[in-house]
């Protein structure tokens, strides 16, 4: 199941600078704009992509006994509210991994899954289903699909070797930098040439080292920058900075 | 009770004949405190005994137990608990123990049991109970859960904490003391005897052995004291006077000749170092200087067990002439007749240093014989310091730890999994344990909260409970697999996230071949943090190689040997202990008065002299805050001596309030005796003209909210909260099934602080991790000590370059992390050098 979306004719720039919460990056001759907050804005197609939310990943082991701070569904929620806020986008696209699992859905609590009601009802909601969400539950509000078209782009869940103009998620992409005897380490965006690998959005999703074996195949020999995702702004590296 | 008299008693009273003959066969005569030991024990008292290492005191502790068993008491089950804080003292007891059974000719059996003690014979020690188990306090939390434990330990007579003062002031201690309660809920009679070196405060660890109730009267055991050993012989290192005595620092390169020289002379001698980091490079750099091919070894607590337990027999058995080790041999064990002491660094503490010296020579009548190896001018004088106070046998050791609320968590978990408890009697259990005594019922009605549903204000996990209420009132566990949950998780000792060091193939493949991963030898363990900080092909020293990290895989960092001589990477830290307060104390007094110098190596007292000419040498209660100019920047460096941890607290707040002020502070460096602090803005002229206040700036109100802001964000907090996540059982280790993944399982503790601080701030399980840090990694409380202790003496000098007394904590600069700065700011500085970089045109 693809879901193709035309170019617009407008086109937008944004200055690019160091260190910014707004710095824009091109894939395919589209321009994006990594936020703060994780989110990617795609402003030809007014498009927000947001990856890895994982809700309710604190309580998908409390039937075990692991009983971890319930809050991590709001906190996500929250974050998407306050990005939709801030580019006010025609639509929202969660690339997989929406829900932590299968039961997720139902162990949303009242007060989110109303919140989630409301921003669906603002902007339209894509889902694209991920490895942990396969088969999201009818009642959820907004559409569904496996892969998205966006011009030249492919949208989708995980990445895969040897794919060009892809953007992804899943891996959730985290560096680290060495100065002055510490240590920094944040999630990150990954740009290389023939994709863009967003950072996780969910309050509980931890992060893979960009050194990681996984991203190997996918970065081959490539030249790479990322985008670390600071406190107060956005740094851009090149990735043997990180290496 | 009190101290003993007489050394010896020529009539061994109340000594069996069996006993009596014996020792006589041996020509050894009962020590005065093993018999009031035994007269104490068999007359039904528990009893705390004092005494140095090698005075015998496992026997005073196991004598009158043995005695009842000897006379008829053998064969009814579990008669004596003997625990001890590590595994290896354990099975070394079960083996001296043996000996004089066995020359006894005593049908007494003895059996030790820790966490490698294989499954089959665990079942059949609990089916056939020996009369004495040797163990350990996680173990001992293990056996009060089994099912029938109550009749497990009906018949227990004696428990014998061994190396009580290492136990007490730990969260191991908060645990054993609730077993401890426990035990005594199924056997009233039980006597406790509490074995210890020499602590600060007798009576505190008098009352710690003994069931409290809510009269507020203390019950204490009695104290039997051993007389002391033989004073010992300290001498601190002085190094020649055309070798200059470093400013600052930790290496002691300059110290090695005379190391070696004093390892020679010696018959065998233990190097004890501060961190792991020092010991691998003394040992480094120490064979190099080994022309003799002086056997010598490493032991330290990341080395293979394996390779450790190699060591302790070469020392056992005489063929070592010297082991370079860290705080891994402070505790317990005879390896062999050491004879000299070396400690490097600074002994940061008295109880320490007489911890460590006591390791030489355990025979009780000779003087045991130290070097103190100060690395640079401060440690001279805490050398100094701790020499005078160990003549004088001041000790400065922590209090037992109190109301661990994590350990609390974990015990209420361990109740439920024995069997359904009723709230009001677990209560009253808990606070008859000394370290529970305070803890009031609120408290602990929300620790049985978060037990069973989280204790979130969000009621999220109701139908999820671990524990439920029963009509009877009584709370039962949900679920049997918490329990087996609970007893992979029991415990209280939370490494930092560890890496094995495994040596990969051979070569290193040029061409693409994968290594050899999987096949090589475990050299050891690193923490994560400091695998992180290295880069592929980066050098460093450890297990007394220099090593090669080749990739990161899993849990392992596979290394190659690397023939380079230098490792690129100096060192890494690890067990750092802050200065004592006692000994800051001396150190203090020491400054203002140039009489006690007379002992100071030259070149420190001419050190102290300019100081006293250029700037001043405050007196023992005052503070003194020195301001300069320096390269284009403004400094304040103040002496507090509190401590390194306490003044990284300081540092923190200091920054802020200097920032609000307008002085607008880049960063700041710390060490055990002073912080430094520099701003953009003139200070000398801030503080000159009015507009700063050094009374407002190091005002007590700074413990309030500028505090809380600050560790909302610190590291150090999340690193607190981690540990204390852990063990009241909010996030687990360890899965049954599923050991190897756990950590992909798990979330990380540091978004589950962020989460939990931003959605519910006043949450249980965040008030104990505050608790904890207070008086941890933050050491809130000696800050706010210190700062009861300068106000209103506090003295200001404005100089025009830094001071004598100034250089040591100045030459950390670039050396240490430089705290005060925004991650974000590190971030943008690494992004924009990069621009900088793409942007030079040559």
């Amino acid at each position: 199941m693809t879901l193709c979306l035309p170019k617009p004719p407008t086109t937008l720039l944004t200055k690019p600078c160091g260190s910014s919460d707004a710095m824009a990056v091109r894939l395919a001759d589209i321009e994006f704009i990594p936020c703060l907050s994780g989110a990617l804005y795609v402003p030809d197609y007014d498009t927000l992509l947001i990856a890895d939310l994982h809700l309710e990943k604190g309580s998908s082991r409390a039937h075990l006994g692991q009983l971890l701070p319930p809050y991590d569904s709001r906190a996500g929620l929250l974050a998407l509210q306050a990005a939709i806020a801030r580019w006010a986008p025609a639509r929202v696209m969660l690339l997989g991994d929406s829900f932590h699992d299968a039961q997720g859905p139902d162990r949303l609590a009242q007060d989110d899954r109303v919140l989630l009601e409301k921003l669906a009802a603002q902007v339209d909601f894509i889902w694209l289903s991920g490895n942990h969400d396969p088969c999201l539950p009818a009642d959820l509000p907004g559409s569904r699909s496996v892969e998205i078209a966006l011009g030249d782009i492919t949208l989708r869940h995980e990445p895969e070797a040897g794919a060009v103009n892809e953007i992804a998620g899943h891996l959730h992409p985290a560096a680290a930098i060495r100065r002055r005897g510490r240590r920094v380490r944040t999630k990150c965006f990954v740009i290389s040439p023939a994709r863009i690998i967003l950072p996780a959005f969910g309050a509980y999703t931890g992060g893979l080292d960009v050194r990681h074996e996984a991203f190997r195949p996918l970065l081959a020999g490539e030249a790479f920058r990322v985008i670390m995702v600071g406190n107060t702004a956005l740094h851009a590296l090149p990735g043997r900075a990180v290496l | 009770m009190d101290t003993a008299v007489s050394h010896t008693s020529s009539t061994p009273a109340g000594l069996p004949g069996q006993f009596a003959d014996w020792f006589a066969v041996r020509g050894w005569q009962p020590r005065s405190h093993q018999l009031d030991m035994l007269a104490t024990v068999s007359a039904g008292h528990s009893a705390l005994l004092i005494a140095p290492t090698g005075g015998g005191k496992t026997l005073a502790g196991f004598l009158p137990s043995l005695i009842e068993l000897a006379q008829g008491a053998a064969g009814k089950g579990l008669h004596t608990l003997y625990v001890s804080p590590l595994k290896a003292l354990a099975v070394d007891i079960t083996r001296n123990l043996e000996a004089p059974i066995r020359e006894m000719g005593l049908d007494i059996r003895i059996e030790a049991r820790t966490g490698d003690t294989p499954a089959h014979k665990r079942q059949r020690q609990k089916t056939n109970p020996p009369d004495i188990l040797i163990t350990t306090p996680e173990q001992v939390s293990l056996l009060i859960t089994q099912d029938g434990a109550e009749h497990y330990f009906a018949n227990l007579r004696v428990v014998i904490l061994d190396e009580l003062h290492s136990m007490a002031p730990t969260k191991r201690g908060c645990l054993l003391a609730l077993a401890l309660a426990r035990l005594h809920s199924f056997a009233p009679g039980l006597r406790r005897i509490g074995l210890s070196a020499t602590v600060a405060s007798p009576d505190t660890l008098r009352a710690w052995l003994m069931p409290q109730d809510e009269a507020g009267v203390e019950h204490m055991a009695a104290f039997v004291r051993a007389p002391g050993g033989a004073e010992p012989d300290i001498a601190i290192m002085r190094c020649d006077d055309d070798v200059r005595m470093p400013w600052s620092g930790h290496s002691s390169a300059y110290a090695l000749p005379d190391i070696y020289e004093a390892v020679k002379s010696a018959g065998m001698a233990l190097v004890f170092t501060n961190t792991r980091s020092q010991a691998e490079r003394i040992f480094h750099e120490l064979w190099t200087l080994n022309e003799d091919a002086l056997p010598i070894a490493l032991h330290h607590g990341s080395l293979d067990v394996s390779q450790r337990r190699k060591v302790e027999a070469a020392m056992a058995a005489g063929s070592l002439r010297a082991v370079v080790c860290t705080s891994t041999l402070d505790l317990g064990i005879d390896w062999g007749d050491v004879d000299l002491v070396i400690n490097v660094g600074a002994p940061k503490g008295s109880s320490r240093i007489l911890q460590r010296i006591g390791r030489a020579n355990h025979r009780y009548e000779e003087p045991s014989r130290a070097l103190l190896v100060p690395s640079n001018r401060f440690e001279v004088l805490e050398c100094e310091a701790a020499r005078v106070a160990a003549y004088e046998g001041a000790q400065d050791g922590e209090g037992p730890a109190e109301l661990k609320r994590d350990v609390l968590a974990q015990h209420i978990m361990g109740s439920a999994v024995a069997a359904p408890f009723a709230p009001d009697e677990l209560y009253a259990e808990v606070t008859s344990a000394w370290p529970y005594r305070n803890l009031v019922r609120e408290d602990f009605d929300q620790a049985v909260d978060f037990v069973s549903t989280g204790g979130y204000a969000l009621k999220t996990y109701e139908r999820f409970a671990r524990l439920k209420r029963m009509p009877d009132g009584r709370m039962r566990l949900t679920h049997p697999r918490l329990a087996q949950s609970y007893r992979m998780n029991a415990g209280t000792i939370v490494e930092a996230e560890m890496l094995k060091v495994k040596l990969a193939g051979k070569r290193r493949s040029s061409a693409g071949k994968p290594l050899n991963k999987w096949g090589g030898k475990v050299l050891g363990e690193v923490e994560e943090w400091f695998v992180e900080q290295l880069r592929i092909g980066d050098t460093f020293l450890f297990a007394g190689q220099i090593l090669r990290l080749e990739a990161v895989e899993e849990l392992n960092a596979l290394v190659s040997r690397s023939e380079a001589t230098e490792p690129m990477i100096p060192s890494y830290q690890g067990g750092k202990f802050p200065l004592s307060t006692y000994l800051a104390g001396r150190v203090r007094a020491m400054l203002a008065e140039p009489a006690s110098w007379q002992y100071l190596p030259e070149q420190v007292r001419d050190w102290l002299k300019v100081q006293q000419w250029k700037s001043v040498l405050p007196q023992p209660h005052q503070m003194l805050v020195e301001t300069f100019p320096k390269a284009n920047k403004h400094y304040l460096v103040c002496y507090p001596f509190d401590g390194r941890l306490a003044h990284q607290t300081l540092g923190m707040l200091l920054t802020r309030r200097l920032e609000r002020a307008g002085m607008q502070p880049l960063g700041f460096v710390c060490n055990d005796y002073a912080l430094s602090v520099w701003c953009v803005r003139d200070l000398s002229l801030a503080i000159e003209t009015g507009r700063l206040s050094l009374a407002q700036l190091f005002d007590q109100d700074m413990l309030g909210d500028d505090l809380d802001a600050w560790l909302a964000e610190s590291m150090l907090m999340k690193r607190t909260f981690r540990t204390c996540a852990i063990i009241a059982g909010l996030i687990e280790r360890r899965w049954p099934g599923q050991e190897k993944s756990g950590r992909q399982m798990t979330v990380s503790a540091d978004l589950i602080y962020d989460v939990l601080r931003t959605h519910q701030p006043d949450h249980w399980l965040l008030k104990a991790a505050w608790d904890d840090a207070a008086s941890g990694l933050i050491d809130a409380k000696r800050l706010a000590q210190m700062l009861a202790r300068i106000k209103g003496n506090i003295i200001h000098r404005a100089l025009e370059q830094v001071s004598p007394l100034a250089v040591p904590v100045m030459l950390e600069i670039g050396r240490e992390p430089v705290y005060g700065e925004a991650h974000d700011a590190l971030l943008a500085e690494a992004a924009d050098d990069l621009v900088d970089e793409a942007m030079r045109l040559v």
